[in-house]
């Protein structure tokens, strides 16, 4: 074949103009992924939607120890939370213990609360879980953003992203987290076991999510349906006409150690009207 | 011509032959065992839901790329809030769920997803938290 030098140029100069025009061509054509092109993808109609996630909690209607454990199972079999029982002398095995929502005494749940004025309450049974912060602690420490904010208010969890470093479980104040040291599947019992929801799996950490899988299909938290009537009162706190917002603006309530700047979203109501 | 000590030559040479080609005459036949997950729950279910066979999209997209769906899925689900999938491909809309959509059309892992991935020497993780569905009495292949 005969070229000579100007030729070649030309050619090679055309043809990479050419290739510059179709990589530019393919660039503004990406190959179509599914899933992530929103619109493919939608909440669901019935959502239950909000501002900002909160709950009031009232123990006063709560009647026995029967009405808190019955939420507390409630929640922990709808999310096959692994119970692992007694250490053989007999004790709770709390190094183990994987907790969404549970039952502390007022002394533990608001420390800096108690007075010997209010020595009458220090015993009292108070239910405690994730506070869905304003200003989470858990998620400004999470090096994979595998805890982070919803729009919603809601503190959630990607087990998918989560390495188990713990950093989450040293940052929060309320002890609202729990690491799975042990494979938990033996621990599910199969009879309470819900096949609808993942389980976890040893090396990850876990805590309550508002329910965000039943809010998805237009469903109030487990434990909220579980509670005497008005025992746990869920709604939207920016919402000026929602039933918590109007508990939490008439009645005196605290929040679990609001000095720490944390921006706690559940309220517990103190005394009678 | 004259080749010296041509009958050793020869002899080398289809020895040589013989064992070079050994893994390739050895395995005809073998090449068949491609794997083959079994379809028929799903096209049920799928022909009861839709009136015909339909996976959240085309078969051949499926083959390919269902890993990366699950992934898109997942974050959507997770991160995202959404929890409705509509195929452009189809205009069929389905949930975005691991355990309660793909499982419940093929309704069993060890004769689907195991077929292949078995094959493949893929084992995904999923299943140390997704729960699988219950395999049927006298499902074992
Ligand atoms: C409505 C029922 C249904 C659902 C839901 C469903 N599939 Fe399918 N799937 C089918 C049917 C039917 C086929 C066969 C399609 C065909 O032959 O055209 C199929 C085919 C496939 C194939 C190709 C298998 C082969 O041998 O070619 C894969 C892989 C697959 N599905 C994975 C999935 C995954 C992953 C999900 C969840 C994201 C899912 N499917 C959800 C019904 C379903
Ligand atoms: C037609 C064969 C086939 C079927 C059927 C199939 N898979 Fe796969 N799958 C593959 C192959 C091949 C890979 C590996 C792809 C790779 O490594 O690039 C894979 C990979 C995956 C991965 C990613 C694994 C990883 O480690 O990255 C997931 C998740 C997955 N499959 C889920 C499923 C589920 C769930 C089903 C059953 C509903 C299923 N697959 C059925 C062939 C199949
Ligand atoms: C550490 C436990 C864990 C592992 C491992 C895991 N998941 Fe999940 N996954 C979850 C949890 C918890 C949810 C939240 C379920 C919900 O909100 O309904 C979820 C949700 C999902 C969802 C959306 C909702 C649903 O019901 O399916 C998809 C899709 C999903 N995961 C896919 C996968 C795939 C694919 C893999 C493997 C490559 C995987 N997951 C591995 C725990 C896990």
């Amino acid at each position: 074949m005969s070229m000579d030098r100007r030729q070649f140029l030309k050619i090679t100069g055309i043809s990479s103009i050419l290739g510059l025009g179709a990589s530019v061509a393919s660039a503004t054509h990406p190959i179509w992924m599914p899933g992530v092109d929103p619109d493919l993808v939608s909440p669901n109609a019935q959502a239950l939607t909000a501002k900002r996630w909160g709950m009031a909690v009232d123990m006063t209607k709560f009647r026995s120890e029967a009405d808190i454990k019955r939420v507390v199972e409630a929640c922990h079999s709808i999310h096959n939370v692994p119970d692992f029982g007694n250490n053989p002398d007999g004790t709770k095995n709390i190094k183990d213990e994987i907790k969404w929502i549970w039952k502390a005494k007022f002394k533990q749940a608001f420390p800096e609360q108690a007075t010997e004025l209010n020595e009458h309450l220090e015993e009292a049974p108070f239910l405690v879980f994730c506070n869905h912060c304003d200003n989470p602690a858990c998620v400004r420490v999470c090096p994979t953003k595998a805890t982070f904010k919803r729009d919603d208010g809601a503190v959630m969890m990607d087990m998918h992203r989560c390495i188990g470093c713990r950093f989450c479980m040293a940052a929060c104040p309320y002890g609202a987290r729990s690491f799975n040291w042990r494979d938990p599947r033996p621990f599910i019992k199969k009879e309470k076991q819900n096949r609808k929801y993942p389980t976890r799996t040893k090396g990850v950490v876990e805590k309550c999510t508002f329910c965000t899988e039943r809010l998805a299909v237009g469903q109030m938290p487990a434990c909220v349906e579980k509670a005497p009537p008005g025992g746990l009162v869920f709604g939207d706190l920016d919402d000026p006409k929602s039933a918590i917002r109007r508990l939490v603006s008439t009645r005196y309530t605290i929040r679990r150690k609001p000095e720490l700047g944390t921006g706690p979203n559940i309220y517990y109501v103190i005394g009678g009207r | 011509m004259k080749l010296y000590n041509g009958g050793l030559i020869i002899t080398g040479i289809v020895v040589f032959l013989a064992l070079a080609f050994f893994p390739f005459y050895y395995n005809i036949g073998k090449v068949n065992a491609k794997p083959e997950p079994k379809l028929e729950p799903a096209i049920k279910m799928s022909e009861k839901r839709f009136g015909k066979k339909q996976c959240v999209e085309p078969r051949e997209f499926m083959r390919r790329e269902h890993m990366v769906l699950l992934n898109n899925w997942r974050d959507s689900v997770v991160r995202d809030k959404n929890r409705r999938y509509s195929s452009e491909a189809s205009g069929k809309t389905f949930n975005m769920s691991l355990q309660n959509e793909c499982m419940q059309c093929h309704s069993s892992k060890k004769n689907f997803c195991d077929k292949c991935h078995t094959y493949m020497a893929v084992k995904p993780f999923c299943w140390d938290c997704h729960i699988e569905p219950k395999e049927k009495e006298g499902s074992k292949s």
